[in-house]
């Protein structure tokens, strides 16, 4: 009895010592005119994530950040919904126009019908799809006035990834896994594999890329239950590593997150990230992470908003590019005294070439 | 007593006897007691749940959190912010579901109540097959993975087949049932001849499903010519179930095959001779094998009519919603199946009603996520909660202090 008193005491104690360090803001209509400021604008920006959700560490994520970012420069107002499953995308999409959302901004491949279905029953509200062009019910794009596609040639940033690593690795052997064979996942291996096959064509080597063949469009891929999950990317990245790879590509969302455990584990081994700069996301692994493979989801659906919200939304497919910045291989961080400076200057030269053609990057899988 | 429940010779298996596991008599008297609790510990599992789901909504909402860092200062404020989050959420959450008073016109404010409808008819099927397990003793885990082979074949039947309209939509139907029936019905099989426990076998038969759809969704016969997702065709326009209420809203003819499949159910279970059997099985089966029910036979019968329905869920749910398969066809229907058989107290007519009741939360909580900001992660929590306090009645009379019924004692301990 005399114990739960005394800790009752010292809990109440507690309370009343943090409760003494807040204080009520002074005066109601004071907080009510700020937040009216806040909200100056009467435009509502929303979005609609796939069924992977916005803790995803990749896509839908990034285009939530995109939202969030307009929402503190211009001050709209914001709405969004998250698809626990594939039935959801519609319904969502309708819940958010009778919220009288003026851009509703889709996110991935699985939203095309969804939206251009939307887009044709409601012409007043525009739609930005991330990741893929509209398409009608048989899978044919369709072009709509009022959707924006934007997409992204992550091959081009992966080219210059697969350089780097090919040049970078000691064993001979880099490796790459997805999470799904789907072409926003292997967009990025084809253009890996191709930026090996340059140096081994440039240096006369022969390192050998574990886990996707470009010829026939296979490779190694998460088990299809949880294919972006943290956890399921586990096995695929011990056994590259077990093959003999050093550097791994892992272009799987949260599995990506596998890749990094098993580099900490084994020394020696480095990870290229993709869709984000990793070293920033995961600061604690920012030792293993090379550089990264970024395609700026964020700048893309900001820029879209931006426009909408400033009245002066435009249609036209954007495609995210080296020349555009919108894909582009983030800086060493940790590991740039490691990176010889040849190499360095080898890749800005690619980089430099690919944006004025010189080179050519070709995916099957790149936006058309 | 015990003399008589010798193992009838002729039924069973020549080389290994019916499996004598302990765990499978607490499992059953675990599923009686809960299908014979009340339907006032439901509803009061529901007051609970949302109870407990209005906290963790004040919890995350960040006018709350805002004035509880002020709360010795301002109590007032805080219970103010409390409330007008919760209210606020929760008349969301029934305008998402039933009646939007807000929208412009009548057409456009019972929508709700159709999206409703629409998410609950293949949870109300596959839990009406869930439920036909249960009753005979048997726990169909595998409603997933029947789900997602039922949508596969009805899906294939559906945009490949060229059949006039009715019979398209009619036989993808039946593929559907098939497909699930059969797919339960290894279950059921390996559960007859060896003992196999089917939670076991149908849990694993829900991953090679799921692996399978991944394949057939790489395969030329399943993927539109010429793209490289991971998307069937669609079904063609003859086989789709067609809309029940015109073009405004989205729900089908399917929500007429639930009622149907309940009707079904109903008849099956408490009027037809096989279902007789079914819950003799589910009762005793030692005292079933004594009476001259081949408990082997009943088992695999079983599992066929639990897939079928779970197999019809997924047909119905291709054919009627989603039209094409993708990876995601099944979403979470198999296991939320489960879930609204047990609040349904595995009852046709309880299910109808969990069903509608698991619709509304989920078309609820989309609508709610979006006015309020609220996540669409609380409504799975509530959910989750609701099944938790059915599962437990004794849980909810303690809190609630009611006494147990006495017509449940007497059922607990026959």
């Amino acid at each position: 009895m005399n114990r739960i008193i005394r800790v009752a005491a010292l809990g109440g104690a507690l309370a009343l010592a943090l409760a003494a360090c807040g204080s009520a803001p002074e005066d109601d209509s004071s907080s009510a005119s700020s937040t009216a400021a806040a909200g100056s604008s009467d435009f509502k920006g929303c979005i609609v994530s796939d069924s992977g959700g916005f803790n995803d560490k990749s896509f839908n994520e990034s285009g939530l950040n995109g939202l969030k970012a307009v929402e503190a420069s211009l001050g709209i107002e914001t709405a969004q919904a998250e698809s626990k499953s594939d039935d959801a995308y519609a319904p969502n999409i309708d819940n958010l126009v009778s919220q009288n959302c003026n851009i509703i901004v889709t996110v991935g491949f699985k939203l095309a019908t969804a939206t251009a279905d939307a887009a044709t029953a409601n012409p007043d509200v525009d739609f930005a799809l991330v990741d893929a062009l509209p398409t009608d019910a048989d899978g044919n794009p369709v072009e709509l006035d009022n959707v924006k596609p934007l997409q992204f040639d992550t091959a081009q940033a992966s080219y210059l990834a697969g350089y780097l690593a090919a040049g970078m690795s000691k064993s001979g052997k880099v490796g790459t896994y997805g999470g799904l064979a789907i072409p926003t996942v292997t967009v990025f291996m084809d253009g890996f594999a191709d930026g090996i096959a340059k140096y081994n064509d440039v240096k006369g080597t022969n390192v050998e890329l574990l886990g996707w063949d470009k010829e026939a469009q296979t490779g190694l891929f998460n088990p299809p239950e949880a294919p972006f999950a943290p956890g399921s990317g586990k096995a695929n990245a011990d056994s590259l590593v077990a093959q003999g790879a050093d550097i791994i590509l892992p272009v799987a969302g949260g599995a990506a997150l596998d890749a990094l455990t098993t580099a900490k584990a084994t020394a020696g081994t480095l990870v290229i990230w993709v869709d984000t700069d990793g070293a920033l996301v995961n600061p604690d692994s920012s030792s293993v992470i090379l550089t990264s493979v970024m395609k700026l989801i964020d700048a893309a659906v900001n820029s879209a908003v931006s426009d909408a919200a400033g009245d002066t939304f435009d249609p036209s497919p954007y495609v995210g590019t080296l020349e555009n910045e919108g894909v582009g291989l983030a800086p060493y961080h940790d590991l740039d005294s490691t990176v010889p400076a040849d190499l360095k200057a080898e890749i800005d030269q690619l980089k430099a070439d690919i944006i004025s053609g010189a080179i050519k990057v070709e995916s099957q899988s790149s936006p058309k | 007593m015990t003399d008589e429940l010798v193992p009838d010779q002729a039924d069973a298996p020549p080389a290994a006897p019916p499996p004598k596991d302990p765990t499978e008599d607490a499992a059953a008297s675990w599923l009686r007691r809960v299908s014979t609790g009340g339907a006032m510990v439901t509803v009061l599992a529901f007051v609970l749940a949302l109870v407990i789901g209005g906290v963790l909504i004040a919890a995350v909402n960040p006018e709350v959190t805002a004035a509880a860092h002020y709360f010795f200062a301002k109590p007032a404020d805080f219970f103010e912010a409390a409330w007008r989050a919760v209210s606020e959420a929760y008349s969301a959450l029934f305008r998402g579901a039933v009646y939007d008073r807000e929208a412009d016109t009548f057409a456009k404010a019972i929508r709700p109540l159709t999206e409703t409808m629409t998410i609950a008819t293949p949870l109300i099927i596959a839990a009406l097959g869930v439920a036909v397990a249960f009753r005979a003793g048997l726990f169909n885990i595998g409603a997933q993975g029947q789900v997602i082979l039922g949508a596969s074949l009805a899906g294939y039947i559906g945009f490949t087949w060229q059949l006039p309209a009715g019979i398209a939509c009619l036989v993808a139907l039946l593929g559907g049932v098939l497909a699930g029936g059969l797919w339960a019905g290894i279950a059921g099989v390996l559960k007859a001849r060896t003992g196999a426990h089917e939670v076991i076998v149908t849990i694993m038969l829900n991953y090679v499903a799921i692996s399978l759809l991944a394949w057939f969704l790489t395969t030329e016969a399943f993927r539109v010519p010429g793209s490289a997702e991971p998307k069937s065709r669609t079904v063609r326009p003859e086989a789709q179930l067609p809309l029940l209420f015109g073009d405004q809203y989205r729900v089908t003819w399917g929500f007429v095959i639930a009622i149907l499949a309940a009707v079904f159910v109903w008849w099956l279970m408490s009027r037809s001779r096989i279902g007789f059997q079914f819950r003799a099985v589910g009762f005793n089966p030692a005292a079933s094998r004594t009476a001259g029910i081949s408990v082997q036979r009943i088992t695999v019968y079983v599992m066929l009519t639990s897939g079928a329905l779970a197999g019809l869920a997924g047909a119905v749910q291709l054919l009627g919603t989603s039209k094409y398969l993708t990876d995601g066809i099944a979403g979470t229907i198999g296991f939320d199946a489960i879930t609204v058989a047990l609040l349904g107290r595995s009852k046709p007519l309880g299910i109808f009603f969990a069903g509608l009741l698991y619709g509304g939360l989920s078309a609820g909580g989309r609508f709610m996520e979006v006015v309020t900001g609220t996540p669409i992660s609380i409504v799975l929590v509530l959910q989750a909660l609701v099944v938790l306090f059915v599962a437990a009645p004794t849980l909810v009379r303690t809190i609630f202090r009611i006494p147990a019924p006495t017509a449940e004692l007497k059922g607990a301990t026959a």
